[in-house]
Parts: structure tokens; sequence; C-alpha cells
């Protein structure tokens, strides 16, 4: 039961770091019907602007204080938000209204691009850092174990809470929210009526690259050690998510995460650690074999 | 973009531009790449490097500045397609005779015989997943999967019961058409994207089943020792009756080399010939028609199941083939070989080569594989220059390289058609 209490908690903390990075997914397809390959390498990003910014405030070891981390995470999705619109402005903008698989090449050659390109600016080893959020509390001890509920667990899910509460205010509440949603519907219609669609794309991907520089941001508080290479797997499982969850829908996208998370912590806490990426991969098939629309995705109809 | 006269607003107006772009990449490069972590005693440290940020504002201003005005004027355009597209008919013989005849050019050493057979096993891998994407319009992102199966299914088979090359090269073969079939089926109502998705799932499955199956594999340490094939029954050796002594030649290693490049260059014939005749008969017909409308195919009778399996089964059957002759060159096999990049740069291969024509992978492979190696001394900007490379060639010339295609059948005289009347597929 404690056990199973603690994998729940790790779970959750996992599955929000998965959902941030879906909706940039999800968002991107939803309105220019793409698979922005290149996202998971934005989080990347996102994680070593975290942790250099973080560097540049003296913060290589010891605890931050929250002002600090307040700062580090507006760094990292400003800078990160800036890639996004880059991305999107040099790679898929010139081949907008091409033929459907020109974006899809042009998003894979930038995804190793970036990869690369951390790496020759970054160096290819590990970096690692200290434990920046240190302590927590513990919940109940049974049979000398004892369930953690880390300080750096309770920042992620309450960041990523909050960022969600935000963003979907943006979409809901706001005139920009409501020219993205009228995009997403009926790209072509929303530009006869006068909404400048290029920009609403663009604002797309900067605000889903933001969302994955918080994502990033968690991840290195969370793990302390990232690589040039983490993009490539947290990418391919929040896309997963978003599938999940059905894609083009943003509670999809974060339920989806969660089930992503939780799925992958307790395979690995009851099965094989090793084999976790396969059980998070079979979902992802299953889901599209058996309900190919996800669990809150519209039914979309074949039209000749 | 607007098109900007010689005009002084235009002047200003561009230099406005240049100006954002370097501002812009200034946002981008100051802290990843004008700060660099390093790995010191105790933790990270910090390392500016503000001489390469200017220098790579400085480029994106200049880049910037050249754009905007060069943006109105026409410039030459990249010709490409339609001399190609005429002049393919002396193309064709002119590679495969260059390709036939490799071996024995004055200035051909190892090192170009290696890079010719690199070459060439990628001409195969494009050719086949050809099939899947250009010719059936099935978007497979794991098709690294199948040339695993090849590589690992010679390497268990010649390890484990000593069977030969000629023999396991077959049961690669058979192995690999399987598992396409096993993708197949639970793919086949996916279309698009999530097909993509699902292939790129199926790969990196078997990828890591190959990682932690470790007492069939061997694990992250792969299968070495895998046993070179013989013409024959003569052996690459230098001992008594090996190839050289019953030749009665002078022992010389490459003669193995030359050999094995004449290997894949007959089995990435094989394919081609495959390929080319299918497509005249009722299944290539039949995937051809599946690309351009899924609908209209099942109004016509066509067996949608069938067809879509066949497409993965063949497609994965010439990468078995690839996969095994792969094994036997490196005599040694590990998971990482068989990672996603090499299924994306299969599938840039495919893409940028226009789709569906066979002259066309084959050149975007020269350009791809024989242009990165060029870089390789440069070896962590290899991949850089490469994905670099992708993105600007589609953004340039998102048909590929070859434009236009020959009809499967025409009416009267077959004429060249642009790539752009061809459906993509699903």
């Amino acid at each position: 039961m404690a056990y199973a209490l603690q994998q729940l908690i790790n779970g959750v903390s996992l599955g929000m770091i998965y959902g941030l990075i879906a909706v940039g997914y999800t968002m991107v397809y939803g309105i220019i019907g793409m698979i922005n390959f290149a996202h998971g390498d934005v989080f990347m990003v996102g994680a070593f602007v975290s942790l250099i910014t973080a560097l540049l405030l003296g913060l290589g070891s010891g605890a931050a204080g929250p002002g600090a981390l307040l700062l580090v995470l507006l760094a990292a999705m400003a800078v990160t938000a800036l890639y996004g619109w880059t991305v999107e402005r040099v790679a898929y903008r010139p081949l907008r209204g091409s033929f459907r698989l020109a974006p899809l090449i042009s998003a894979i050659g930038m995804s190793i691009l970036l990869q690369n390109y951390v790496q020759v600016a970054q160096g290819a080893r590990v970096k690692p850092t200290g434990t920046l959020v240190p302590g927590g509390v513990t919940l109940m001890e049974t049979d000398g174990f004892a369930v953690q509920f880390s300080y750096v667990q309770m920042l992620i899910i309450v960041v990523t809470l909050a960022v969600l509460a935000g963003f979907t205010l943006l979409v809901t509440r706001t005139p920009m929210g409501r020219a993205m949603r009228a995009c997403e519907q009926d790209r072509k219609m929303a530009a006869l009526l006068g909404i400048d669609t290029d920009r609403i794309i663009s604002l797309t991907f900067v605000i889903g690259a933001a969302l994955a520089a918080v994502a990033g941001c968690m991840y290195l508080l969370r793990y302390g050690v990232i690589d040039f290479y983490i993009g490539f797997l947290a990418g391919v499982k929040a896309f997963t998510a978003a599938v999940l969850g059905g894609i083009g829908s943003l509670p999809g996208a974060v339920l989806g995460g969660l089930l992503i998370g939780l799925i992958e912590t307790f395979w690995s806490a009851y099965f094989s650690a090793q084999y976790k990426d396969v059980a998070a991969f079979s979902i992802l098939i299953l889901t599209l074999v058996l309900m190919p629309s996800g669990l809150l995705g519209r039914q979309e109809v074949e039209k000749v | 973009m607007r098109p900007v006269a010689a005009s002084r607003e235009g002047v200003l107006y561009a230099l406005r531009d240049a100006g954002l772009a370097a501002l812009v990449a200034f946002g981008l490069f100051a802290p990843l790449v004008g700060l660099r972590t390093d790995v010191v005693e105790g933790g990270l440290a910090l390392r500016g490097r503000w001489d390469d940020v200017a220098w790579l504002c400085l480029i994106a201003f200049v880049g910037r500045l050249a754009m905007v005005l060069l943006a109105g004027r026409r410039l030459p355009r990249l010709a490409l397609p339609a001399p190609l597209a005429r002049t393919a008919r002396y193309v064709t013989p002119f590679c495969l005779g260059l390709a036939l005849l490799l071996p024995w050019l004055p200035f051909v050493e190892r090192y170009e015989l290696d890079l010719g057979i690199l070459v060439l096993t990628y001409v195969m891998l494009g050719w086949g997943l050809n099939i899947v994407v250009g010719l059936a319009g099935l978007l497979d992102l794991g098709y690294v999967a199948f040339y695993a199966v090849g590589a690992y299914s010679y390497a268990l088979l010649s390890t484990t019961y000593g069977l030969s090359f000629w023999v396991c090269l077959p049961l690669a073969g058979l192995l690999a058409a399987f598992a396409g079939v096993l993708l197949g089926f639970p793919v086949l109502r996916l279309r698009g994207d999530y097909l993509a998705i699902v292939t790129l799932a199926f790969g990196e499955i078997i990828r890591v089943v190959l990682t932690n199956w470790v007492s069939l594999t061997n694990g992250p340490n792969g299968i070495s020792g895998i046993p070179r094939p013989g013409l024959f029954g003569l052996a690459f050796t230098s001992e008594e009756g090996g190839f050289a002594d019953f030749f009665g030649l002078e022992y010389d290693p490459v003669h193995r080399v030359i050999f094995l490049y004449y290997l894949i260059l007959g089995l990435a014939l094989l394919t081609n010939w495959v390929t080319l005749r299918l497509r005249r008969q009722p299944l290539g017909r039949a995937w051809e028609a599946l690309r351009e409308d899924e609908i209209a195919c099942r109004a016509l009778g066509i067996n949608v199941t069938v067809t879509k399996l066949t497409a993965f089964a063949i497609g994965a059957m010439f990468a078995g083939f690839a996969g095994s002759f792969f094994a036997t060159r490196q005599a040694f096999v590990s998971p990482e070989s068989f990672t996603f990049i090499e299924s994306a740069i299969i599938l840039a291969i495919v893409v940028l080569g226009g789709m569906g024509s066979q002259l066309g992978v084959a050149l975007a492979a020269l350009l791809l594989i024989g242009g990165t190696e060029l870089f390789r001394d440069l070896a962590e900007w290899r991949m850089l220059i490469f994905g670099a490379a992708m993105v600007v060639i589609m953004v340039v010339r998102p048909r590929g390289l070859v434009g236009t295609r020959t009809p499967s059948i025409a009416l009267g005289e077959k004429r060249a058609i642009g790539g752009n009347f061809v459906s993509e597929g699903h």
C-alpha cells in the first residue's frame, strides 16, 4: 500500500512533465495538422537553458530560493519560446501548403539539427547538478517503508497546475485564444474573417515551446542530470500521451501525460524497469488500434 | 516576403529586418553557445565564448540582409528537374556503368570501396523503403526494425547453427517479411502521421528488446565473430583452397571488399528490378492506386488489407536482405546500429530523392551518405550538417531532387509527369 502510494506520487509528477510537453504537440497538431517532431528537442533546449541560468545565478549546488527558481523558469521560457518561434519560421513556414510529408521531414531534420547543435555547443557529456530543491515530507511509514513526498515533486505538481490553469484561461477567455481555436477549427475560414493565421501559428509554437521549457526546468529540478539526448524519448512519450488523450484535445493531452507517467512508473515498480519504454509504446499502439481518436478526442470522419 | 526595390526605404527596411534577425540570433545563441557548461570538480562551471556568439549574429545579419535584398529579384532557378528528366536516359546507364566498374577504376582504393559499399547499402534500403512509402504511400518511420531483424537473424543463425550466408540470406528476408506483416496487421486502419508514429514505436520496441534480451542477443554488447560469406564455398582467406589460391592469384584482402561490393550492388539491383517489375503488375498498380485514394480502391474491389500487407512484407524483406549483408560485412551487430536516426536517414533519402523515383533515391543516397562522409573529420559537426541539409533541401525543393516521374502505364507515348501530380499517400 505504502509502496503503491509512493509510486502514485512519482507517477503523477512524471506525468505532469509529459503532459506539459504533450500540450505543445497537441496544439500544433490541432492547428496545422503536423507532428512537430522537434518539440522533444525544444524541451531539451529548455532544460539546458534552465541549467545555464541556474549556474549564472550561482545555484550550482545547494538549495535555491523561490525567487531564483522563478527567474530560472522565466528565462528558460523566454529563450525556449524564441527557439520555438525560430524553428517554425525557418523550417515549417516555407513549407506551408506543400505536400504533407515535407514538413514532417523538415521537422525530423530540425530535431537532428537541434540535438547536434546542443551537443556541439555544450558538449556530449551528461551535466549533473546538485539538488536545487532538497527535502520533503514523510507522509506515512509502514513496515520500515517511508512514503516520501519531496518538495521537488510538490513544486512540479503546483507549477504545472498553475501554468496549465493560466494556459487554459489564455485559450478560453482571451481574444487571442479565440483566434487560436478558430484557426484550429477552420484555418481558411479564420483567415477570411481577418485573423492573421501566420501570427497565430507562430504564437502556437511560442506557447508550446514555453510550456516545454517549464517541463524542461522541472525535469532538471527532479532528475538533476541532463544531456543533449533527453529530448527524443521524452518527445516520443509526450506524443504518445497526446495521442492517448485524443490529439487536438488540450485536457486530453494532460490526462494522457498523467496516464503515461503512471503506467511507466507502475510498470517499472512492479514488472521490469528495462521494458518500461516498451510498455509506453505498446500503450500507444493499442490505443491507436482500438481507439484511434483517443480518450477525449473527436471522431474523425473520412470524406471522399 | 515583400519584394524590396533598390530604393532608400527598401534598403532601410532590409537593414531593420536584418538587425532584427541578428537580435533573434543573439537571443538564441547567447545562452547556449555563449555560455558553455563544463564539468569540473565539484559540479559545473560556465565558460564564456562571446566571440562565437558575435560571429553567429553577424552571419544572421548578413544572411538576412542578402535574403531580403534579393527577395524581389528573380534568382536563377535551381533547374535540376527538367534537364535531369530529359537526360535521365543517359544518367541511369552512366550511373550503372560507374557502379559496375568502380572497383577497377585507377583512383579507387580500399577506402573508396568501403564508402561505395556504405552508399549502396543505403541505396538498397532506400529502394526497399520506397516500395512502402513511395509506391504504397504508407509512411514508415520504423524501417530500421526490419533491417535489425535481418541482421540479427543472420548473426544468430550463423553463430548458433553455423548456417552459411547464402542459406541465411533468404531466411533473414523471410523473417523480416514476417516482422513486416506483424507490424502491418495492427496498423491497417491507421493513416498518415498516426501510422508514422506507430511504426516509430515499433522500431523502438524492437531496439529495446534487442538491448534487454541479453540471453538471446547478448544485449548492448552485441554479437561478434559473425562468419564471412564465401563465393561458392571459396573463402576469402590466404589459406589453401581459398579464393586467391583457387584462381591462382596472390592473396589480397581487397578481394573480399570487392566481392562484398558486388554482392551489395547485386542485392540493390535486385531490389530495383523487383520494384520495376512489380510496378507493372496488378499488385504494384494496386499499391499506387492505394496511395492515390484508398476509398476509391475499396470501391473498385481492391483488397486493401492484402495490398498493404504485401507492401510492408516486401519492403521489409529487402531490409532483411540488407540487414544480413550489414551483419556479414561488419562481422558484428549491436542494437546501437539500429536507432531511430537510421530510419530517419533512410526516409530522408526516399523523400529527398523524390518519392517513387528510383534514380532520385540513388542520387539522394549518394548525396546524403557520401556528402556527410566528406565531413567525417568534423565528427560532431557531421550530424549537425546532416540535419541542416535535410531542412534546407526540404525548404528549397520540397518535391525532392528528381521532381518528375515516369508513369507506370501510359496510353501511347510515356512522358515524364511532375511529382506534384502524384499524391503523397495517406
